[in-house]
């Protein structure tokens, strides 16, 4: 229980995926204005991440590694992945269309999140097992939700506020971002 | 001289960092020290020529349905080139860059430039545009790194510039996006119109 909890804790906080490893920048930038839509991108992500890292993980296991194949990782699981979120672009549409028409085009860049991909890959690098990884994965996700939500928090306010023109958008939001960071760096040293 | 623009478009114009603002994971992670942000860019340069000469040539053929599948394979193709390559050749580079070499296949730039030019433009005018948006990578992120490792570690591509360690911070992330960032308010001020 204790392995799991640490997992849990230096996945979100100390080895935070997005300002620690720089991993899913691209929404991180790009849907943060709103906090709802920062929202319901965190979930998303939160889904396809926990939901790809099973699949891959099996797959590696009981195919890649089986048949010594392993140099078709990287291909294989970019596949996995874009078909999983066309499943999940399927069903939002079903299930919630307002979300879906919110997230419009940053849908389908999940699949070109290299979040998925990457925690995909690093569990399978790590050698962790399949409970291990899930609980990793998920941590991992909810790490990035954090940070995601967080910054749209900050970004909502930013917008409100007159910033010289040179530094208007993306620019104060990677020096946001920056100082977001360094508060972050502040729970280095809890998982040891 | 006419199709020159398409090599030099990539360093300024469409410079894929600052301006198209694409492919930021690596730019952030990778660029702790010069060298390693040119490693990263020019790694991302062989994959981005590659798959953009194999893409424009096969454009024609593809259906549009399933275009976007049919690009990621075939970039996932030459990572996985890439990366046995690297593993063989240089496993020292290899494992310093270690996840983001298997992470260009979800690089925006590549499949950006596979959606945006390569797929509607001649073999020639692709390569030329591949050389040309992977330069800008490779100089931009080469920049950023260079100033991160004089402010952090204070040398430049590994020669000890200034006794002391330097400012930590900047080597560790808080540095990567605040470097970025004030990079591209200089960026925004002076070269773009």
């Amino acid at each position: 229980m204790a392995e799991y909890l640490l997992i849990i804790v230096t996945a979100i906080f100390v080895n935070n995926i997005l300002l620690a490893q720089f991993l899913g920048i691209c929404p991180f930038l790009g849907v943060s204005n709103k906090l709802s839509t920062a929202t319901g991108m965190s979930g998303a992500v939160c889904f396809v991440i926990t939901l790809a890292t099973v699949v891959t993980w099996l797959i590696n296991k009981y195919l890649l590694v089986r048949f010594d194949i392993t140099y078709l990782q990287t291909i294989a699981f970019i596949l996995v992945i874009a078909a999983l979120v066309q499943m999940v672009e399927i069903v939002l549409k079903k299930v919630s269309p307002s979300l879906y028409q919110a997230l419009g085009i940053f849908l389908p860049l999940i699949t070109t999140n290299c979040a998925v991909l990457g925690v995909a890959l690093s569990v399978v690098q790590k050698d962790m097992g399949l409970g291990q990884a899930t609980v990793y994965a998920f941590a991992t996700s909810l790490g990035w939700g954090l940070a995601m939500i967080l910054f749209s928090g900050l970004r909502e306010h930013l917008a409100m506020n007159d910033v010289p023109k040179a530094f208007k958008g993306l620019p104060i939001a990677l020096i946001t971002a920056g100082i977001m960071a360094l508060a972050f760096l502040g729970f280095t040293g809890i998982g040891n | 001289m006419s199709k020159f623009h398409y090599l030099s478009d990539g360093l300024v114009k469409n410079n894929p960092t600052f301006v198209l603002v694409l492919g930021m994971c690596p730019t952030l992670a990778t660029t702790t020290s010069a060298l390693n942000g040119m490693e990263m860019g020019l790694a991302t340069m062989f994959v981005l020529i590659l798959s953009n000469i194999v893409i424009s040539l096969i454009a024609p053929v593809v259906p549009d349905k399933v275009h976007i599948p049919v690009y990621i394979v075939v970039i996932a193709t030459f990572v996985t080139l890439l990366e046995l390559l690297m593993k063989a050749y240089v496993p020292a580079v290899y494992a310093s860059l270690g996840l983001f070499i298997p992470l260009i296949v979800v690089n925006c730039i590549v499949l950006g430039r596979a959606e945006a030019f390569a797929g509607k433009n001649g073999v020639g005018a692709s390569a030329l545009d591949g050389i040309g948006v992977g330069l800008g990578f490779t100089l931009s992120l080469t920049v950023i790194g260079l100033i991160r490792e004089i402010l952090g570690s204070g040398s430049a591509f590994g020669f000890k510039l200034f006794a002391g360690d330097g400012i930590l911070a900047f080597v560790l992330a808080p540095g990567a996006f605040l470097v970025i960032g004030y990079l591209m308010v200089l960026f925004n001020k002076y070269l773009k119109k």
